[in-house]
């Protein structure tokens, strides 16, 4: 049988584990992504200029840079061997497309933050001041270039295209490379990501500057700094929602399970309104009757519009998907359960009608097997239920994001005109709103990453293959070990980043590292 | 051209290719080996500033190159990827542990409040080029030794080896006395390849005494790595390897690695050539003066890498072996991703002469003034 006897509580660590090193790793990226560019800005102008202080500024965020870089890289190395540790059956079954992405990131991105990165601190003295204004652009389109391998091996699991699957093997191949790579998910998500990485960075400056204005220090950086990163800011925070926009039509095309998950809705509808807010009833199952918020604020039509562009369009709720809708033609997920049930048995069959040599019969396994592979992945679920994700976690993290994403801009345009009228110093209330807004900037960047990942669940790919069979077949007590190792260890790395990094700032530009 | 390999050449293309990668990595660890040496070799603040700023200028290319490594494994061969570390769980874990300390303790050592002191961050510094080192050869031991693993009918890899109870996953490895030299050796070639980089990259003029400690090391290392790399050749020759047939069937097979070497003399060339380059890189250094060991021994250290992992996959050879059942072992054509994705791989790999040659660019551009006191007193330093 193709069903293996899998300990779920393992499997949960599994994820735990995964879920901690990605929310760390993703502590640091956003800023890495991000404070790159300004860095490549910050001297591309003093090149320009010829101005010391935009020098002075430059190395000032550099040194921030350098700090949260090699934290960045300490939390990244343990989630690309994650897959092989904790998912080896996924790395197996998928390694074939889902690690050429990565075996690319390390060729063209790592190499070309790596080698370029000693320029960019030490060659001050060493190159010409073209080469490594050079050099600190190819730190920041290095850090970028990562972003876009690791996001197409993301959106490929979201949305699985360019393969096919080799009974033979029992696993799936690559059969288009420029589907993988241009999977609209994929390019999707790294606009979004990327952006919403410029977004975050800028606000890490916005909210440093302000902190030397509430103090009246370093006035003129401060000044300089704010007015780069509130245009980069402002530009990008404008992006990220016009990019959430078709990442949101994405996921109600691709995913829908996850768009009904977090917006909360169980029953599909015509002209469906979007909740803007409210408050989930956490005893509501489904397939029960139970009203799904305690308390809700609702925008009619939106969600119908968001998902199909169309007002009038129907957004299948939670139970439609679970339970099937004939007006809708939607197939209930206890029809693909049987579906892919009869394609694993008939897989199973056929591998054992090869080994037998009996080529009659694998042939006969190996039709039916293709009848229903499509659904191979459902074969693996116990109820219908399991198909649900849970509910209040993606809900929750998708209207905090959707919120903060809105605010943003505000802020960075409010900052920009006042950076540009020379008024800050004055608009003293507006300072603390800028200093905060780097925490704001953190939750929206956890949320997102919460929405994406939780919201797909119970697939590691969206359809075929649940997490509980990519699991490495291991004994919960090893992942308890190590994830508490990794916990303790990247809390002590960061609590000595924050630790270093605040006193970076205290000390100001021209006297750090 | 490429569209027209077929899928053997390809596989082993790219068994070549990983190789030529992991002996790379296995020539960048001079940055681990000389993180090792800092206590020995550096008595005072300039000198232990020279070394760390000296090595942390380069930390990032071993661990780039072993991410890369990875990669392209697991891209490659995605079988071995599974198997390899998701069975010999603790082994790969407390690598990566070392690797993850590694990371932030360049950046984080001088910095102030950096919450553990700059001795913790020394220490990360041991660790990772000591353990770390020790269990990446001992990894690389089981090639020849083989693992304590079975795959199903679906490739699901268990792993069986229990001490006192628990299940070592791996961990067992670095109880066999030939994986254990391995390791061993490794190190203190990487302490050996350390020292000879520092002396190649420092400006003594103001610390003399760290290059007579660096000229000594060089040698003393040596002395100790020689027994250990006598030992894992000598057992390579004369031990039994783990052959395939024409029909896939794995058995062991008396002298295998000998009589691979013996098929394949261009191994033996290399092999040798690379033991008097690294000789030649060693003796010139210590007794001579040079200050260009470097390039002999890494060089030679990357002729020897690349021996130790083709020796174990070619000529019918299971490149990691199951112990507890000869079928479950993996050669270069049953471990492989799919003919397309090979192809496609190969096509991407034609940038990698590029990505070396910036690099190689970058590092003399950087290189071609020795790091001076001067400059890790008054300007940028670890």
């Amino acid at each position: 049988m193709i069903m293996v006897e899998l300990d779920l509580t393992m499997v949960n660590w599994a994820r735990a584990q995964f879920a901690l090193t990605a929310m760390y790793h993703w502590l640091f990226v956003p800023l890495t992504l991000g404070l790159s560019f300004l860095c490549a800005f910050f001297e591309s102008i003093y090149v320009r200029t010829k101005d010391k202080q935009w020098k002075a500024l430059t190395k000032f965020w550099m040194t921030l840079f350098g700090i949260n870089f090699a934290i960045g890289v300490a939390t990244g190395i343990i989630l690309e061997f994650e897959f092989g540790t904790n998912w080896s059956n996924y790395a197996w079954i998928v390694g074939d497309i889902f690690g050429a992405p990565l075996a690319i990131e390390g060729i063209f991105a790592f190499f070309l933050e790596a080698t370029f990165f000693a320029v960019m601190f030490f060659g001050w003295e060493r190159v010409s001041t073209k080469f490594h204004l050079f050099s600190t652009w190819m730190v920041a389109i290095g850090s970028n270039l990562s972003a876009v391998w690791i996001l197409v091996a993301n959106g490929w699991m979201q949305n699985p295209v360019g393969m096919i699957f080799n009974p033979q093997t029992a696993r799936f191949e690559m059969n288009n490379f420029a589907e993988v790579v241009f999977n609209p998910v994929a390019v999707s998500k790294f606009i979004h990501t990327s952006s919403s990485g410029f977004l975050f960075a800028s606000l890490f400056v916005l909210s440093i500057s302000c902190w030397y204005l509430i103090k009246k220090r370093h006035i003129q950086m401060a000044k300089r700094s704010i007015v780069v990163a509130s245009v980069f800011g402002l530009l990008s925070s404008s992006f990220v929602v016009l990019t959430g926009d078709e990442s949101a039509f994405l996921v109600a095309q691709k995913q829908p399970m996850k768009l009904a998950a977090i917006e909360g809705l169980y029953k599909g509808q015509t002209k469906a309104p979007i909740v803007a807010a409210g408050i989930l009833n956490s005893d509501k199952k489904p397939g029960d009757n139970q009203e799904p918020f305690l308390v809700e604020i609702k925008i009619p039509y939106l969600l119908s519009f968001l998902a199909n562009r169309s007002f009038n369009s129907f957004v299948p709720g939670i139970d439609d998907l679970v339970y099937g809708n004939e007006a809708q033609k939607i197939e209930s997920t206890a029809s693909k359960m049987a579906k892919g049930k009869t394609a694993l048995k008939n897989l199973a069959l056929f591998k054992q009608a090869q080994k037998e040599n009996n080529d009659q019969k694998a042939q006969i396994f190996l039709a039916n097997f293709r009848k229903n592979q499509e659904f191979m992945g459902y074969g693996y679920l116990d109820s219908p239920e399991e198909a649900v994700p849970p509910v209040a976690i993606p809900y929750y993290a998708f209207h905090i994001m959707v919120a903060l994403g809105t605010l943003f801009p505000i802020i960075f345009a409010v900052f920009l005109f006042f950076a540009l009228k020379d008024l800050l110093t004055q608009k003293r209330w507006l300072l603390p709103i800028g200093l905060i807004s780097v925490f704001l900037g953190l939750m929206a960047q956890q949320s997102g990453w919460i929405v994406a990942e939780v919201g797909r669940q119970p697939w590691a790919i969206k359809g075929l293959l649940p997490v509980k069979m990519s699991a490495t077949n291991l004994f919960a007590g090893n992942i308890q070990i190590t994830f508490f190792m990794f916990l303790g260890l990247f809390t002590i790395l960061l609590m000595a980043e924050i630790s270093i990094m605040l006193k970076q700032i205290s000390i100001g530009p021209g006297e750090g590292r | 051209m490429i569209s027209n390999l077929d899928y053997a050449t390809l596989q082993q293309l790219w068994w070549i290719i990983c190789s030529i990668v992991g002996s790379l990595f296995l020539f960048l660890t001079f940055v681990q080996g000389g993180q090792t040496l800092l206590w020995q070799v550096a008595k005072t603040d300039l000198e232990k500033s020279l070394v760390v700023t000296s090595l942390g200028r380069k930390w990032k290319m071993p661990f780039t190159t072993l991410v890369l490594f990875g990669g392209a494994l697991f891209a490659a061969f995605p079988k071995f990827y599974a198997t390899s570390f998701g069975g010999a769980y603790w082994v790969w874990m407390l690598i990566l542990f070392s690797f993850i300390i590694q990371a932030v303790s360049y950046e984080y050592r001088k910095k102030p409040n950096n919450l553990l002191g700059s001795g913790v961050y020394e220490l990360f510094l041991f660790i990772n080029g000591s353990l770390g080192i020790l269990l990446i050869g001992a990894a690389v031991g089981t090639f020849y030794t083989g693992s304590n693993f079975t795959l199903d009918l679906f490739n699901r890899v268990a792993w069986d080896y229990y001490f006192m109870g628990i299940n070592l996953r791996g961990l067992e490895a670095a109880f066999s006395l030939f994986n254990l030299s391995l390791g061993i050796f490794l190190v203190f070639n990487a302490r050996v390849l350390g020292a000879l980089y520092l002396l190649n990259n420092i400006d003594f003029s103001l610390t003399p005494h760290l290059e007579s400690r660096l000229r000594k090391g060089i040698w003393y290392n040596f002395l100790i790595a020689l027994p250990f790399l006598l030992y894992v050749f000598i057992s390579i020759l004369f031990m039994k390897g783990f052959g395939v047939d024409s029909k896939g069937i794995v058995s062991f097979v008396s002298s295998k690695y000998l009589s691979n070497l013996l098929a394949m003399p261009y191994l033996m060339i290399l092999l040798l050539t690379g033991i008097i380059l690294v000789l030649y890189g060693v003796l010139s250094s210590s007794f001579k003066k040079s200050f260009m060991g470097i390039w002999f021994s890494g060089l030679g250290t990357i002729f020897v890498g690349l021996v130790v992992l083709c020796l174990p996959a070619f000529n019918n050879t299971a490149f990691y072996p199951s112990k507890l059942d000869l079928q479950s072992s993996l050669t270069i054509f049953n471990a492989s991703s799919s003919l397309f994705t090979l192809k496609t791989m190969t096509y991407v790999a034609l940038g990698i002469p590029i990505v070396l040659a910036y690099v190689i660019y970058v590092w003399k551009l950087m290189d071609s003034k020795k790091l001076t006191a001067n400059e890790v007193v008054e300007e940028e330093s670890y």
